[in-house]
Formats: C-alpha cells, sequence, structure tokens
C-alpha cells in the first residue's frame, strides 16, 4: 500500500520538436503541482482535498487548458468545465459553462457538497458560484493571448468547413497541425490514494479550440473523463467524442473488476480500445499502483509514490 | 437476419395510489408508442430512426416527464434534456438546457449527426436548433397545469427540510403496507414521479439503439442536469445492447448504469436478463433507478427497484406487454 499520486496537463499531438519556451513552463507546472500534492498526502489530506488542491494550481498555471489559460469557444469566449468524483463513497460533483469562476473545480466540488445534485451548468452554475461566495472575476482573466492565436489558427483552418448542416466524421482532427506544432487537446487532471485506500479523481478543462458554444466535452460525464470507485480513480485526457464513446475511465475500473486485471493492465487495455492518437489518462489503484496510458503523441504527466519514485514526462518514457 | 424487439418506458417510480384511470392513460399511450415503433421496425426502419421516432410521440404527449408535459425548475420554467445512441458504432448525441425546443431527442440526433460535437447545451444548444431549423415554440408551451401544482407541492414538501432528504415521516397517501412514504430524491412519491421517457430497439440486422428525454427533477435548481443526457448514465448503445434508465437521476450516473448493463455482458459474459438483474441489484446501493434494454439477438429486459414503472416491450415473434406495477 502507501499513498500514490498522479497528474496531468493533456495528451495530444505534443510534436518532439516542442520549443523549450512551451515545454519548459509546463514541466515546471507539473513538478509544483507534483510536490503541491506531495506535501498535501504526507501532511494526511484526504485525496478529495489533494486532488481538489492540485487541480486549482493547475487551473490558475495559465500554460494548461484549463482555468486561465483555457482554449476559447468559436465565439472568442471561455466556458470551463470540471468535475470531482470520490471512490469510497461515491459522490461526485460537475459544472460545465463557467466563464467567470477562478476555479471550477472548486465550484465542482461545492455542487457535490452543497446541493443534492451532481450536475450544474451556465447560467444556474454562474448564480450557484455567487451564491456560495466563489472566486469570481471578468472573463477575460482567463484568456491568453497564445490562446487567441490559437483560436485564429483553428477558425483559419476550418474555413473550408462552412456549413455545420453537412455530416462531420468526428474521428479526423481538423486541429491537429498548427502552424507553432502546439497541441490543441488538453484538459488537466489530477488522481490520488492515501495509505488507506481511499481514492479521489479531479478533471477541469476549457474544451476544445474554436468548440461551438455551448459544446460539452468528456470532462463533466461520469464515466467518461472522471471515475472513481473503491478500486481506482480515473482522470482521462484527449478528444472528448472519443472519451465520451468510450466510457473510458469507467472502463478502467470495470475491466479490473470484472477480467481481474491490474491497473496497469486495465489502463492500458481501455485506452488501446481507443482510436490511436485520441486519448490518454492517469489512474492510481487503491493499493498505491500507478498507470499513465496514452495513445497520442504525448501526454503532459507526472506521478509519484510513496516509496520514493517520481516522474515528469511528456512522451513515451521506458517506464510507462 | 435477426428478430426485432423494442421497449418503452414511462419512468420508474409510480405513486401506488395513482389513480386508476392515470395508470389506464399511461399504459394507452405506451401501447400506442410500442405501435408506432413495431410499425417502423415492420417497415425496415434501423433502430435509430425507430427510438427517435418513439420518443418524439412521447416527448409530444403530455403525460410523461418529457417534452409537452415536462417537469419544472424551481423558477417554474422547462429545461429539457436528451440523448440517443446508435450501437453498431456508438455514435452518440446529447443536449441539455432546452427551453424552446419542440422535441429534444431530434435536436439531440442531430448533435450527433450534424455537429462535430456529441453534446451541446443551452443557448448554444438552442443556437444550434435555430440553424438546423428545427421546429421551435415557446416555453410555455411545455408547461402544463399539472406540473404547474406539483411544483407548488414540491415547493411545499422542500420547505420542511433542513437537508434536502425529508426524514421519514407518516403522511396520508402512502401504501397501507408501507411504515414510512414512499420517497424519491428526498420527495414523496405523490409529489415528486420521475416519469422521464425512454425508447430501446434492435432492428432485424441486430443493431441496437436508445433514446431517454426529460424534463428533468421537479423544482430543480435552473441549470441542473440529470442523468438523461449522459452518455453512459442515462442511455448506453453498443453492438451488444441498447440501454435506457430512469428514476434518480444522481444515484443512476454515481453507477454509470446503462453502461454497466453493456460492460456486464461484455465483461462477465452474462445476457441480456442476467446483466440487468445483476445491475439493479448490485450496482444502486440506497438509489432508486429502473431500465429498459435489448439485446443484438433480439431480446428484450427490464429491471425496477422502485415500485412499478411506466413499461411496454414487444419482440416479433408477437410478444407483447404493457405494464406499470
Amino acid at each position: 500500500m502507501g499513498w500514490a499520486i498522479s497528474v496531468h496537463g493533456g495528451a495530444g499531438d505534443i510534436p518532439l520538436s516542442l520549443p523549450p519556451e512551451k515545454r519548459l513552463p509546463r514541466e515546471a507546472g507539473l513538478r509544483r503541482c507534483l510536490d503541491v500534492g506531495i506535501a498535501a498526502l504526507k501532511a494526511h489530506n484526504h485525496p478529495l482535498d489533494v486532488v481538489e488542491l492540485v487541480v486549482r494550481e493547475l487551473e490558475n498555471n495559465p500554460h494548461f487548458n484549463a482555468g486561465k489559460g483555457s482554449v476559447l469557444t468559436t465565439s472568442g469566449t471561455v466556458e470551463m468545465e470540471a468535475c470531482i468524483m470520490d471512490g469510497k463513497t461515491m459522490k461526485c460533483g460537475a459544472v460545465s459553462g463557467v466563464s467567470t469562476v477562478v476555479n471550477a473545480i472548486s465550484l465542482a466540488r461545492l455542487v457535490m457538497d452543497k446541493t443534492p445534485h451532481i450536475y450544474l451548468a451556465f447560467d444556474g452554475a454562474e448564480a450557484f458560484a455567487r451564491e456560495q461566495g466563489l472566486e469570481t472575476v471578468e472573463m477575460s482573466h482567463f484568456i491568453t493571448p497564445e490562446n487567441i492565436e490559437r483560436l485564429k489558427q483553428a477558425q483559419e483552418a476550418d474555413r473550408v468547413q462552412l456549413d455545420y448542416t453537412q455530416p462531420i466524421q468526428k474521428e479526423v482532427p481538423k486541429d491537429a497541425a498548427l502552424a507553432d506544432g502546439d497541441s490543441q487537446i488538453g484538459t488537466v487532471g489530477c488522481v490520488a490514494v492515501d495509505n488507506e485506500g481511499n481514492l479521489a479523481t479531479a478533471t477541469s478543462t476549457g474544451g476544445i479550440v474554436n468548440k461551438m458554444v455551448g459544446r460539452i466535452g468528456d470532462t463533466p460525464i461520469i464515466g467518461a473523463g472522471t471515475y472513481a470507485n473503491h478500486l481506482c480513480a480515473v482522470s482521462a485526457t484527449g478528444r472528448g467524442e472519443a472519451i465520451i464513446r468510450g466510457t473510458i475511465a469507467r472502463d478502467v475500473a470495470a475491466v479490473m473488476e470484472f477480467k481481474g486485471l491490474s491497473l496497469k493492465e486495465a489502463a492500458a487495455y481501455v485506452i488501446d480500445q481507443v482510436p490511436r492518437g485520441n486519448a490518454g489518462l492517469v489512474a492510481v489503484s487503491s493499493t498505491g499502483e500507478v498507470a499513465m496510458p496514452f495513445n497520442t503523441t504525448g501526454m503532459f504527466r507526472a506521478c509519484a509514490t510513496e516509496d520514493g519514485y517520481s516522474e515528469i514526462a511528456i512522451w513515451d518514457s521506458p517506464t510507462k | 437476419m435477426g428478430a426485432w424487439a423494442i421497449a418503452v418506458h414511462g419512468g420508474a417510480g409510480v405513486d401506488p395510489n395513482l389513480p386508476k384511470e392515470r395508470q389506464e392513460e399511461a399504459k394507452r399511450l405506451l401501447t400506442r408508442c410500442l405501435d408506432i415503433g413495431i410499425s417502423a421496425l415492420r417497415s425496415n426502419l434501423p433502430a435509430i430512426d425507430v427510438v427517435e421516432l418513439v420518443v418524439r410521440e412521447l416527448e409530444t404527449d403530455p403525460l410523461f416527464n418529457s417534452g409537452r408535459g415536462s417537469a419544472l425548475t424551481e423558477k417554474g420554467t422547462v429545461e429539457m434534456e436528451a440523448s440517443i445512441m446508435d450501437g453498431p458504432k456508438r455514435r452518440c448525441g446529447a443536449v441539455s438546457g432546452l427551453t424552446t425546443v419542440k422535441n429534444p431527442v431530434s435536436l439531440a440526433r442531430l448533435v450527433m449527426e450534424k455537429s462535430p460535437h456529441s453534446y451541446l447545451a443551452f443557448s448554444g444548444a438552442e443556437e444550434f436548433a435555430k440553424k438546423q431549423g428545427v421546429e421551435m415554440v415557446d416555453n410555455e408551451y411545455f408547461i402544463t397545469e399539472d406540473n404547474v401544482g406539483m411544483l407548488k407541492l414540491a415547493k411545499e414538501a422542500n420547505s420542511i427540510l433542513f437537508d434536502y432528504r425529508i426524514p421519514a415521516v407518516g403522511t396520508c397517501g402512502a401504501g397501507a403496507a408501507m411504515d414510512s412514504p414512499l420517497q424519491m430524491n428526498g420527495l414523496p412519491i405523490s409529489v415528486y414521479a420521475p416519469e422521464t421517457v425512454g425508447c430501446v430497439v434492435v432492428d432485424k440486422q441486430g443493431r441496437c439503439a436508445a433514446a431517454t428525454s426529460t424534463g428533468g427533477l421537479m423544482n430543480k435548481m435552473s441549470g441542473r442536469i440529470g442523468d438523461s443526457p449522459l452518455i453512459g448514465s442515462g442511455t448506453y448503445a453498443s453492438e451488444l445492447c441498447g440501454v435506457s434508465c430512469t428514476g434518480e437521476g444522481e444515484a443512476i450516473i454515481r453507477s454509470t448504469l446503462a453502461r454497466e448493463v453493456s460492460a456486464v455482458m461484455e465483461y462477465k459474459g452474462l445476457n441480456l436478463h442476467e446483466s440487468v438483474d445483476y445491475v439493479i441489484k448490485n450496482r444502486l446501493d440506497e438509489g432508486k433507478a429502473g431500465l429498459i434494454a435489448v439485446s443484438k439477438d433480439g431480446e428484450v429486459a427490464c429491471g425496477f427497484n422502485t415500485t412499478g414503472m411506466f413499461r411496454g416491450c414487444a419482440t416479433e415473434d408477437g410478444f407483447m406487454e404493457v405494464g406499470v406495477w
């Protein structure tokens, strides 16, 4: 046993030629968030508190696609979503369409703790945030120059896709290769287990660049992007539509339970079922195992376990 | 060539004191919907078309909690949600927060087929609806006198709560055999009955599909999303089966109920009936819910741990059944 924690900053077509000015801040961000999580676990905080804390850090970091630094909708606005789940109680909270709340993950936590519901969205979520006295700001707070640029490029690439009344192939990566080679698919997440086997997961995102206003992805959908039960806690990232269809997060636990696979085997199995280039996930089990499989070019990730092991990586690593 | 099968539901959790006329009305509606589905299946319409057709009928009829006749939010308005899923490639579409779209299930289908996404909500969904030229009406269209009355009762019932779960107190209207009144989502069943609607179909080619539609929880916070539009919770379809759930939304989400039926078949190798039984028995804990399901082999099953579920099912060999209890 022993505690374990894993963090991700998004899976996607992260080019091996990613320039240092784009790579280093994210690695530093992952390192810092990992350290925050480790310290919290060592101080015997409940995993639910740990994952919320870590995801708040990632949301505040403008280099990741969550909170500040969220990608933009087709209208140039920000619509964030987040989700949190407790493996032991199976209680969960989710929010979507959040545009002024500094930390969407904390709003999701409040939905879980302070309402009889699981999921609040758009105006209703914003109204609830104000009722609860959560920190809110102007939407411009979340918008970064990089994301304005990403939106511009995505819309230019999209120019040929004029009419939404034509059938669309969802698997085709419209927004993959852009001028600066920077990955569009992002999300942040954290999973943690303490040495009593208490599990928790949290995921947060701005969604996909140039998304339709009102588009909801996999992150707030329990069982798709986020899931935890007594066996494991999972946070997924990648192409939302593929993760929803594959009920990825739920399946990791289901495969462990029904096929008796270990966490690593179950996680790898589930990712293998998803078409290449579409998904990654981080997961921890009740016995302190960690898994971070992905079938994209890379996934910003980090993990640590009580026995002293830790790792920060972007592309394939020998001990994946 | 396999055999077709179809099932419809109008909600799990029925007031044991529901007047006979209401029960008969419900059965007539379920029968009518089954007939529409059966007719479509006999004309070789694919499963995905059949589920949409049937759920449209259920949405248009004010009896159950979807489309016209939807439960009301705490503000007295209607916010509808729906989802649809096509088994063969597990394509899916979902919508939430609809206030002017006459048939939410059809918008969900359009999200699946005509947008690059799987799920659209609130003003973005309404914008998409406008662009797609679907039939739109005023929010008042969906509001029925019945539900205005129900909202009032729900607010009264809630005003004695300090926590959203009412401690068990004897009230009139409870079944004689019970010590405490039937409750769902913390409200007496006479005030709150889910009545979400859904349809699952397997066509002669063995393709499964599922669709679910609802106005959601009576007196819900504006912006609250339940299980019906969530793929894996309220709705799911794969190569093996199609499932639509109804009941306490939060319990269905927590247990990813619809996905569970298929997962148990896939990973444990149980057949449809065994899977449905297993899931209802083992996955709901204290939650109250029901579901209907079909398998690629033409089987149909339903399961519920509530008192009653409005349902109907039919198979190609002539079997047909409509029930409440």
